[in-house]
């Protein structure tokens, strides 16, 4: 059981507003993604539910009762560091075990939590070897399993795959994801990269200078953004925004059009273009534009496309794709 | 630059030091070992003779020996139980945000600074003296009578005055190796439901292990050599209540000119000195490892 709710959660240093106030509800069994740009408080935000941080105000319930004023232990989380904090001088049994130890549980117990989490994460063989001795990916296991054996109501993960290469963080995504299925514990997950939090999240959180700018659904932060900010947040490579007369067509301010929601054609469309870089991936192929009249545009195409630099090109945007914006970055609606 | 003409060239251009060198520890050495085996007393000059092995029987059969013996061993001991604990103490406090942490720790750091001379001489003459000393001053604020620290407890004032002046290295070593530890860990200990004492004994002493180490062998190095201390104040005295081997050699020497027996005790503390190491290395060489 799981379930955490934040009223009017807030939090500065010195006269530093880090978090003005944020209200969230976090179901039990959810896998919410916090994501946000760097410095938009979302690691802040996960440090004072774990109470490595002290509120400045507000309340932090799980399961119903206020734990605000709570030490970490008391709160019944566990949580993975970006950089592992194993313990180095421990082998990856004490590691696991630490917490147990602590809470002062017999050998038997510990002996039994640690060995069903090591089998879990494929650590069995490992269990006698130091952090030194693993390469990157067995010691996020590590990590991740010292916050299994607690038996957490929620696990707190502080950008677990940030260090490690490409090829493993593909990996180690769908091993959390499996996990989540398997273990069915709530889980907030904190990242920058958007690709994480649309694979990952039930719920995704998009954060931005501590202030909560949407939550939703992954898709539905894909199809309906509520401002520009996630809208360019949201998708990769990032929406285009493109004012002018097209916006004027579409009676707002800007209009939005994500790189895959645009036809291309070297005959006839809406907005001439020129190919400034054609990125061929095989797939799909990126084509990075110069519009006539908008500026710099990105377009993606599937398979391949024979076009290169100094190509003219024709685009035009899928009508019912176009996200209007008003002058504020708020959306209008689909036209 | 490792073609075979420069690994030569390396090698002539750096000869000259090497020789200088060896020849600087060598020939002491050499010189040392001679003179342990003849009758060499400053004394009567010109009657040396070759003894053979009299020089060491003399001096291990001394009960000044192993008076001397003992005190080395008490006074390394104790100095380096001090140094590290108190060490460990004063680095974690200088550790946390405390008001005047900049000025703090110059201050801790500061008698590293001072050369033991001049330390011995404020200690006894500033602090200690039974007469105008500001321990007596303090005492006699609380109506007790002032200690003679150098009568009544002789090696415990040697072993106050050493402790002060090593444990800034202590500390400063010490310090730099609290700051190098992970903040995450920490936090992880307290997600993971460690309290502060179980963090300190858990996380922070093994992580300081190393630094211990380093400090453990440093300063035995130099505290097996201790003799400004001992020469300003006591004297070895009263007795061979505060003689060390160091001391006991330079009494051998310069107070009876035995040049002989000095040179044996001199080769005696080397191998001690040599046992100590090879103790310690095996005994805590290994956090060193890794």
């Amino acid at each position: 059981m799981g379930a955490i709710r934040l009223e009017k959660v807030k939090k500065t240093f010195g006269t530093l507003d880090v978090i003005p106030g944020v209200d969230l509800d976090i179901n039990d069994g959810e896998f919410v993604v916090f994501v946000g740009p760097s410095g938009c408080g979302k690691s802040t935000l996960l440090r004072l539910i774990a109470g490595l941080e002290d509120v400045t105000d507000g309340k932090i319930l799980i399961n119903g009762t206020d734990v605000a004023n709570e030490a970490p232990a008391k709160r019944g989380l566990s949580m993975v560091f970006q950089s592992y904090a194993l313990y180095p001088h421990m082998t990856v049994y004490n590691n696991i075990a630490f917490g147990l130890k602590m809470a002062g549980e017999s050998k038997e117990v510990i002996e039994e939590k640690v060995q069903s989490a090591a089998k879990i994460l494929n650590l069995t063989d490992y269990l006698e070897r130091r952090p030194s001795a693993l390469s990157g990916g067995q010691r996020q296991r590590v990590a991740i399993g010292r916050a299994i054996v607690r038996n957490p109501a929620a696990f707190l993960f502080d950008e677990p795959l940030s260090n490690l290469d490409a090829a493993l963080r593909v990996n180690m995504r769908l091993e959390i994801t499996g996990l989540h299925q398997e273990l069915k514990t709530t889980m907030i997950y904190v990242t920058h990269d958007q690709v994480e939090a649309m694979t990952m999240a039930d719920k995704i959180v998009v954060l931005q200078a501590g202030r909560v700018e949407q939550v939703g659904k992954p898709m539905d932060l894909y199809n309906s953004p509520a401002n520009k900010f996630v809208a360019g947040f949201i998708g990769s490579p990032k929406m285009n925004f493109l004012g002018g007369e097209l916006a004027q067509k579409h009676s707002c301010h800007e209009i939005g059009i994500r790189p895959e929601h645009v036809a291309v054609s070297t005959e006839s469309g809406e907005i001439p273009a020129t190919v400034k870089i054609a990125e061929h991936l095989g797939a799909e192929t990126y084509l990075h534009v110069e519009a006539d009249g908008y500026g710099p545009m990105t377009v993606r195409a599937t398979g391949e496309v024979p076009l290169g630099e100094h190509d003219k090109i024709f685009l035009t945007p899928e009508q019912d794709r176009i996200h209007r914006f008003d002058a504020h970055g708020l959306a209008l609606g689909n036209s | 630059m490792s073609t075979r003409a420069s690994t030569l060239t390396g090698r002539i251009m750096s000869a000259p030091s090497i020789i200088v060198l060896f020849l600087w520890m060598a020939v002491p050495l050499g010189m040392t070992i001679y003179f342990s085996f003849l009758r060499y007393n400053l004394l009567s000059p010109g009657m040396e003779e070759w003894i053979g092995t009299l020089n060491y029987e003399f001096f291990l059969t001394d009960p000044a020996f192993f008076a001397s013996l003992a005190n080395t061993l008490l006074l390394v001991g104790s100095v380096l139980v001090i140094t590290v604990v108190g060490g460990i103490l004063l680095g974690l406090m200088l550790d946390q945000p405390i008001f005047g942490r900049g000025i703090l720790r110059l201050l801790v750091i500061a008698p590293f600074f001072i050369m033991p001379t001049v330390n011995a001489l404020v200690w006894k003459n500033l602090l200690m003296d039974p007469v105008s000393g500001m321990f007596a001053w303090i005492a006699s604020l609380f109506g007790l009578p002032a200690i003679d620290w150098f009568t009544n407890a002789p090696l415990t004032s040697i072993i106050i005055m050493v402790s002060w002046q090593w444990l800034p290295f202590a500390v400063l070593i010490l310090l730099t190796a609290l700051q190098s530890l992970d903040r995450d860990q920490k936090e992880a200990a307290q997600m993971d439901g460690a309290g502060p004492i179980s963090i300190f004994f858990y996380i922070t002493l093994p992580h300081l292990s190393r630094a211990i180490t380093v400090v453990v062998l440093i300063e035995t190095i130099f505290l097996l050599t201790v003799f400004a201390e001992i020469f300003v104040t006591t004297g070895g005295g009263p007795g061979l209540a505060t003689t060390n081997i160091a001391f006991l050699v330079y009494t051998q020497a310069l107070l009876q000119f035995d040049v002989g027996g000095a040179s044996a005790g001199g080769i005696v503390a080397v191998i001690l000195a040599n046992i100590v190491a090879i103790f310690l290395i095996r005994l805590i060489g290994k956090n060193l490892d890794n």
